[in-house]
């Protein structure tokens, strides 16, 4: 399977990146030659063979539904690029 | 007194102890030497005061007795895990000057047993690279260089700068991350010893992931027993880590130096690929008949669906990037790009803070999992994936106790020389080491000879799940055969 230009760009805005049209054919090569590249899976007979879901067995852990942790809202906010006291700021989603 | 920064650090550790030199004067020494060595690039930030500070702590603490088992000991730290109020970027500029108000659980382990930590190591940028040139801080060059020639030498990748810090006196030891071979394939390319431990075996707490399946965190040394020290350390149940394991530590170090007799070491057929150079094919005899001289025993194995592993890694690696990466969207924390609305901004910031090869991983990850696609590519590399993790275990059931295998095709490249127009040729480093991650085992490379231009190359054994310390038991059979590795300090 290979993919066109078309579907370089619906693909980049899943991702949410920019592309620039100068961009677009550059990547179209690259994910092209990957593509290829892991079209050699096709030949493996996987026929009745279970998809790996965890790599080591283990059963899934699980802790008390209790609250551990909180009360640090300043840590949380520290990083922020835009905030308003105990908030992170966003451009306007709603009108 | 000798040039501390030659030490291994087993001996440093020892030193400490008898108090032959303090932690401050061994830190000194080491930020000294990474003054001299900027040209290597290996450090992202430097902690120099820090690093004091800290080094007096465990000063304090070997006076009173309490030293701890890396007591007063210098390390560096791959820029991939988080350090409580010191910048940590994954060499990214995403991630702009984020300072974590946290710390891993693997650091702050180190921590706990008196290490010391000397600053953050340059890596390729969310450890996705083989050669460390995708790093946001530039390139890091291997301290190692070709007989006669001055060319700058990648230090291979992921922990490109872990590694050419350990190799070039730099630091004691280092952390570092492997998701297909960002330990093993730069501790080869630079003459050092790098273990990826079983997945489970270290916390993932606080490192930034990458591909949640396949991450492991492990060390970098100049010596199979001085990686063994770390290793404990390092190791250990995290409850925050729900794929942590919880199953005791066992005494690493004194796994070192025990006897590999009687051990079944398999020699997988599938490994000898087509035009392998004959370097590589001789170091790999040789280290097999090191083996057999120390009382192992060598026997053929098969690892049949070997040439799949890279092409499913390709899959299964940027799908979870793709998911994983999806938090850098310019809100909570990083550099924000701004746009006329809110997906524009996350556009634009995207655009902007990451770098082409985590684009090209986004992306092809983004599109495997895409409607239409996800059970040709995702779900078929899944399954492909449960073939190679059984390759293995039907080769351990035959009482094999560990595999040999090269650790890389080829010595260190040139900087530049594989950043073309075609992605698979840098992704081909790593299909000795991919296999492992796929099936979660651990893997070690230890140095084992140089190439006709004189670089180090190094071999890779792959143990059973679990079993760190037949590894560590056969690796020293290879270091004591090979010996150890130093490069000349044309930086110095």
């Amino acid at each position: 399977m290979s993919v066109d230009a078309a579907t370089v760009r619906r693909i980049a805005h899943l991702a949410r990146i920019a592309v620039t049209d100068a961009e677009v054919p550059h990547l179209q090569g690259e994910l092209n030659a990957i593509l290829a590249f892991v079209e050699q899976l096709s030949e493996v007979n996987v026929e009745g063979v279970e998809p790996m879901t965890s790599v080591t067995p283990m059963a899934m852990k699980k802790r008390p539904d209790v609250v551990d942790d909180g009360d640090i809202a300043d840590a949380v906010v520290a990083n922020a690029p835009a905030r308003e006291d105990h908030f992170f700021t966003v451009p306007k989603v709603v009108e | 007194m000798t040039d501390l920064t030659t030490l291994t650090l087993s001996e440093a550790r020892d030193g400490l102890a008898r108090k032959t030199f303090t932690s401050l004067e061994l830190t000194d020494a080491h930020l000294a030497a990474m003054e001299r060595a900027r040209a290597l690039n290996a450090y992202a930030l430097e902690t120099p005061d820090a690093a004091r500070a800290m080094a007096r702590q465990a000063d304090a603490r070997i006076a009173k007795g309490e030293g701890g088992p890396l007591g007063g000991v210098p390390l560096g730290i791959k820029d991939l895990f988080a350090t409580e109020g010191i910048r940590t970027t994954a060499c990214s500029k995403i991630l702009g000057d984020f300072t974590p108000p946290y710390e891993s659980t693997v650091t702050a382990q180190l921590w706990r047993d008196g290490a010391v930590m000397l600053g953050k190591l340059n890596n390729d940028e969310f450890a996705m690279g083989s050669s460390n040139e995708t790093s946001c801080f530039g390139p890091v060059v291997n301290p190692w260089r070709r007989d006669g020639s001055d060319a700058q030498l990648v230090p291979g990748g992921s922990s490109g700068g872990s590694a050419a810090a350990v190799a070039a006196g730099l630091c004691l030891g280092a952390t570092g991350t492997d998701t297909g071979g960002s330990i093993r394939q730069p501790a080869a390319f630079t003459g050092i010893v790098g273990i990826k431990p079983t997945y489970g075996r270290c916390s993932r707490w606080g490192i930034v992931a990458f591909a949640s399946s396949l991450d492991q965190a492990g060390p970098f040394a100049r010596s199979v027993r001085d990686s063994a020290i770390l290793l404990r350390s390092m190791a250990g149940h995290d409850p925050k880590d729900t794929t942590s394991v919880d199953r005791a530590v066992p005494d690493y170090e004194a796994a070192v130096g025990k006897s590999v007799k009687g051990l079944r070491i398999g020699i997988p057929k599938e490994y000898r690929l087509d035009g392998m150079s004959a370097e590589i094919d001789r170091l790999w005899s040789q280290g097999a008949e090191w083996l057999k001289a120390a009382g192992a025993e060598l026997v053929e194995v098969s690892l049949p669906h070997t040439r799949y592993a890279l092409p499913a890694y390709y899959i299964v690696a940027p799908a979870e990037a793709s998911s994983n990466l999806a938090r850098y969207d310019g809100v909570r924390y990083g550099a924000r790009v701004d746009g006329n609305n809110i997906v524009e901004m996350y556009e634009n910031t995207r655009a902007r803070g990451f770098g082409p090869e985590v684009k090209r991983r986004v992306m092809i990850g983004t599109y495997v999992l895409s409607a239409g696609y996800y059970d040709a590519y995702y779900l078929r590399a899944q399954k492909v994936r449960t073939l190679i993790k059984k390759d293995f275990e039907d080769c351990f059931a035959q009482g094999v106790h560990a595999i040999l295998t090269p650790a890389t095709p080829s010595a260190a490249f040139g900087i530049g020389e594989k950043t073309g127009a075609d992605p698979i040729e840098m992704y081909l480093n790593d299909i000795f080491t991919v296999t492992v991650n796929m099936a979660g085992l651990p893997g070690i490379a230890v140095p084992a000879g140089k190439d006709a231009q004189g670089l180090p190359l190094g071999l890779q054994l792959i143990g059973r799940p679990f079993d760190e310390e037949t590894l560590f038991a056969l690796g020293e059979v290879i270091e004591q055969a090979a010996g150890r590795f130093t490069p000349a300090r044309w930086w110095d």
